[in-house]
């Protein structure tokens, strides 16, 4: 089987996990949860196979197009950690690893109801954004053996911040009395907007027929709904929008309940989000920040140009540093550590895709 | 009046000490970090540096066009336009630096106190309080279980000491109570980083240097009218772009530097992107390439007497600046090879076979004809636009007299008419310049040093902890009870576990020396 019949396979799998995952939620039955589990680390057997393949196969085009290469130097420039579309797979790969670990660890599967979303949302992405997924020659800039490092660790803490999202998430709803609270509705929106985009890029992809899919060369991203040329569509999707918003608000504060009674407790989610922020933190300072910076020394000779891709950077890590002194020094607890954890996050997506669709920078053959 | 003085003297310090603690304070961090954070976002948004028509129109879709110069003007005037060196944002660079030197400054002594108090024996009550407790009771002799809880504190590297009371003694023991400093070690880092940067801004430089093929320079620009002078000076050989293949794709982008110094020859380097050249703490690095219109100006065109915009032929031969570019020529015996070569200007070629010679002496991006003088020449308003190339050949062939002919970009031109042997001039490859970064920053060294501080300090704050364990054993005749209490900073599951796992290494063996 070649890696793009497998990843398919895998990203199948993880959609269909994240269905099993409400539904475990709804019935709380534990055969539910289990095949959830199961159906997830098929995914994640099927896309570990997928991206070995795939390294195997972008060693042989790097060996083909420079004969001279080494051994080490050839694997180095062919990780799939190359372009917009390796990034977002590699990025779903450690967001799942690290799901999965927090699950047997803590013994409670609630949580992947709010962690596959994030998943389905980077596989959605990678088919309606239009980003190529063939194996593309690595340009002289990339052409370094900080890439493999410095997209590795930068991207595992990405995904433990994903965790952390979604662990903060579930957090503020267990803590809420009132549906009129301020860290509610804050999180009816956030939780909202994350649905109808993850809904909206369904509808896009559904709306493309599989030649066109294969075909995409510019993005289609919300073309169905939001950015539809008829303005009537469009017009429809906000009130839609609206009306998602509205009755997450509504009837989000039920799922306490249905978190009480599968164990879930909110000592345990607290737990969960600091500590993925505490192996994320370290790993993006490192990986993200620092490798960076040495990186962009020994290509540029300039460690800190203020491009709008460090800047962004640097946000993230002034939230997460603000979470991390706020809790431990400040004596913040509850409700806000847990929205500077959702705000973390949210940094952490612009800085990954918002900088390269909305802004531009040094970074910009990340957006390709 | 002594009394005036006394209490005037409080008052300072009370302002001191409440400078002080504003400034030591989490408050203040808090303050910054979002300060920084957002400020940044604006950074992003608004284009650093840009023509003030750039940020205009992108205002103008927030505030409407009549609004948006003057918002303009007002972010202008508070810096937004180049935000990151502006005056407040260095402040708050700076005030950021300051808070966390105080605030390391105001917590270390007291965490380094904490941290060098001996560790005290605990009583029952106090053992029994601890956040992590585990209790047992074995059929065994008080001398067996002292061994074995001995051999498991030592084998978890815990140097412990002893306290005996009665019926029962207690270890106590502690490890990685510099676990505790790992947070202080981060700051330093960050410290390292703010002093490497200052002393890069202050000592260094960042410059660029466009060095056409064969050209030197002893110097590098800041920008296009500021010069630094350099006590050695750098040429360059040639300039290539390797693509993938047909495709235009770029593989490489790379270029070969010489460095004289005092007319010698130091050193030569063939550098890439992420493979840079250093010499005297100056580092140059491949950054971009082009075609340097400036030398096609350096080509004295003349104006014709009669107020023509051509130049006229002959006077012009002799009078090309030296050769740059790079002609792409192809040459055939008659009916025979085709051969294509790459010439500089004055470079002598033979037509494979035969003994015809040439050499290019000329070039014109534009050849044309003069009207008043019918001569061929450039046309010196398009000068810039290669809209007619043609290269002048002087060819030389046995029995015939040397010639200079014009050819005309794509024309097969028969040089030998008896012969039929060709020349055909494919393209110019302009002159190329390799365009490099420069950089000599002697802070440097420090980030890179704040780098790897700053890995360990994280390191050491996230996944090691600061560890304290008391271990009672109680001799109740025919068994002995051992009772463990302990605390931990962070990382409470891992210490349990660590915890655990002595507690059933030391049962085993226990249980394993009373059975013999």
């Amino acid at each position: 089987m070649n890696s793009a019949t497998l990843f398919n396979i895998s990203a199948g799998a993880y959609l269909v996990a994240m269905i099993t995952y409400v539904i475990y939620l709804v019935v709380r039955n534990k055969t539910t949860g289990i095949v959830a589990t199961g159906l997830t680390i098929f995914g994640l057997i099927s896309q570990t196979a997928a991206l070995i393949i795939r390294w195997a196969n972008s060693y042989a085009f790097w060996i083909s197009s420079n004969p001279g290469s080494g051994f080490i130097e050839a694997l180095l420039r062919a990780a799939p950690l190359r372009n917009l579309y390796e990034s977002l797979v590699f990025f779903v790969w450690s967001l799942i690893v690290i799901h999965l670990i927090t699950e047997f660890k803590y013994k409670n599967r609630s949580l992947g109801a709010f962690v596959t979303p994030i998943a389905a949302l980077a596989l959605l992405f990678i088919d309606v954004s239009g980003t190529t997924k063939e194996i593309q020659p690595l340009i002289p800039a990339l052409q370094s053996n900080w890439l493999l490092f410095h997209v590795f660790l930068a991207f595992i803490g990405y995904a433990a911040f994903g965790v952390s999202f979604a662990a903060a998430n579930a957090y503020i709803v267990m803590i809420t009395e009132q549906k009129t609270e301020k860290t509610y509705i804050f999180w009816s929106i956030v939780t909202g907007i994350f649905l109808i985009i993850l809904l909206a890029m369904g509808i896009d992809f559904l709306s493309l027929s599989t030649a066109e899919r294969a075909h995409l060369l510019e993005s289609h991203f919300l073309k169905a709904s939001f950015r539809n040329p008829s303005g009537a569509i469009a017009i429809v999707s906000w009130v839609i929008s609206a009306a998602v918003i509205f009755c997450i608000w509504q009837f989000g504060i039920g799922l306490k309940k249905i978190f009480a009674a599968l164990n879930l407790t909110k000592d345990m989610l607290d737990d969960i989000t600091y500590k993925s922020i505490a192996v994320g933190f370290p790993l993006f300072t490192l990986g993200g920040l620092i490798m960076g910076a040495i990186w962009a020394n020994s290509a540029w000779g300039k460690y800190w140009t203020w491009d709008p891709k460090e800047t962004w950077s640097l946000i993230t890590w002034f939230v997460y540093a603000l979470y991390l002194h706020a809790r431990f020094v400040g004596g913040w607890r509850g409700k806000r550590v847990a929205i500077l954890s959702v705000v973390g996050f949210i940094a952490v997506i612009f800085t990954y895709l918002g900088v390269n669709l909305v802004l531009s920078g040094l970074h910009s053959y990340g957006a390709g | 009046m002594e009394v005036f003085l006394s209490e005037n003297e409080k008052e300072k310090k009370d302002v001191f000490e409440s400078i002080w603690k504003f400034l030591a304070s989490v408050k203040l961090a808090i303050f910054i970090f979002i300060i920084l954070a957002s400020s940044s976002i604006v950074g992003t948004v608004v284009e650093q540096g840009a023509e003030p028509a750039q940020n205009i129109q992108l205002l103008a879709k927030f505030v409407g066009d009549q609004a948006a110069p003057t918002v303009y003007n007002i972010f202008a005037k508070l810096g937004f336009m180049d935000m990151y060196g502006s005056w407040w944002f260095v402040s708050f660079l700076i005030l950021f630096t300051i808070n966390l030197i105080i605030c390391s400054l105001d917590r270390l002594p007291k965490t380094w106190k904490f941290i060098q108090r001996p560790l005290k024996p605990l009583s029952d009550n106090a053992l029994n309080a601890q956040p992590v407790k585990r209790d047992v009771s074995l059929k065994t002799s008080m001398n067996v279980a002292r061994d074995e809880i001995v051999n498991v504190l030592k084998a978890a590297k815990y140097q412990f000491s002893e306290a005996t009371e009665n019926e029962s003694v207690q270890f106590y023991s502690q490890k990685f109570k510099y676990a505790r400093l790992g947070a202080y070690v981060v700051h330093i880092s960050l410290i390292l980083i703010f002093a490497g940067a200052v002393i890069g801004l202050r000592f260094g430089f960042k410059g660029f240097l466009n060095l056409p093929e064969g050209r030197e320079a002893n110097y590098v620009l800041l920008s296009p009218t500021e010069r630094i002078p350099l006590d050695f000076s750098v040429k360059c050989n040639w300039y290539k772009t390797d693509y993938y293949g047909d495709t235009t794709t770029p593989r490489e982008f790379s270029s070969e530097l010489v460095v004289f110094e005092n007319g010698k020859e130091i050193l030569t380097k063939r550098i890439e992107v992420n493979d840079p050249l250093t010499y005297k703490g100056i580092t140059f690095y491949q950054s971009s390439y082009g075609v340097l219109s400036g030398v096609l100006e350096d080509y004295r065109v003349q104006e014709t007497p009669g107020g023509g915009r051509m130049t006229t032929l002959q006077p012009t031969f002799s009078k090309y600046p030296n050769p740059i570019g790079r002609f792409i020529i192809t040459v055939a015996p008659a009916n025979g090879q085709e051969t294509t070569l790459s010439l500089r200007r004055g470079e002598v070629f033979t037509i494979p076979g035969t003994n015809v010679k040439g050499s290019v002496i000329g070039f014109s991006p534009t050849l044309d004809r003069d009207r008043r003088s019918n001569e061929l020449g450039t046309n010196s308003y398009y000068k810039d636009q290669l809209l007619n190339p043609a290269v002048a050949i002087e060819v030389e062939a046995p029995g015939r007299e040397k010639f200079v002919g014009w050819f005309l970009q794509g024309d097969t031109t028969i040089v030998v008419p008896e012969a039929e042997h060709t020349i055909k001039f494919d393209e110019f490859n302009g002159i190329e310049y390799t365009g490099l970064q420069v950089a000599k920053d002697p802070g440097v060294w420090l980030i890179y040093l704040a780098c790897i501080v700053m890995a360990i300090g994280l390191y050491v704050s996230f996944f090691i902890s600061h560890r304290k364990i008391w271990i009672n054993i109680t001799d109740n005749k025919k068994s002995v009870r051992i009772t463990i209490g302990g605390s931990v900073n962070r990382n409470k599951l891992n210490f349990e576990k660590e915890v655990d796992r002595m507690l059933s290494q030391a049962s085993k063996a226990i249980e394993g020396r009373s059975n013999q």
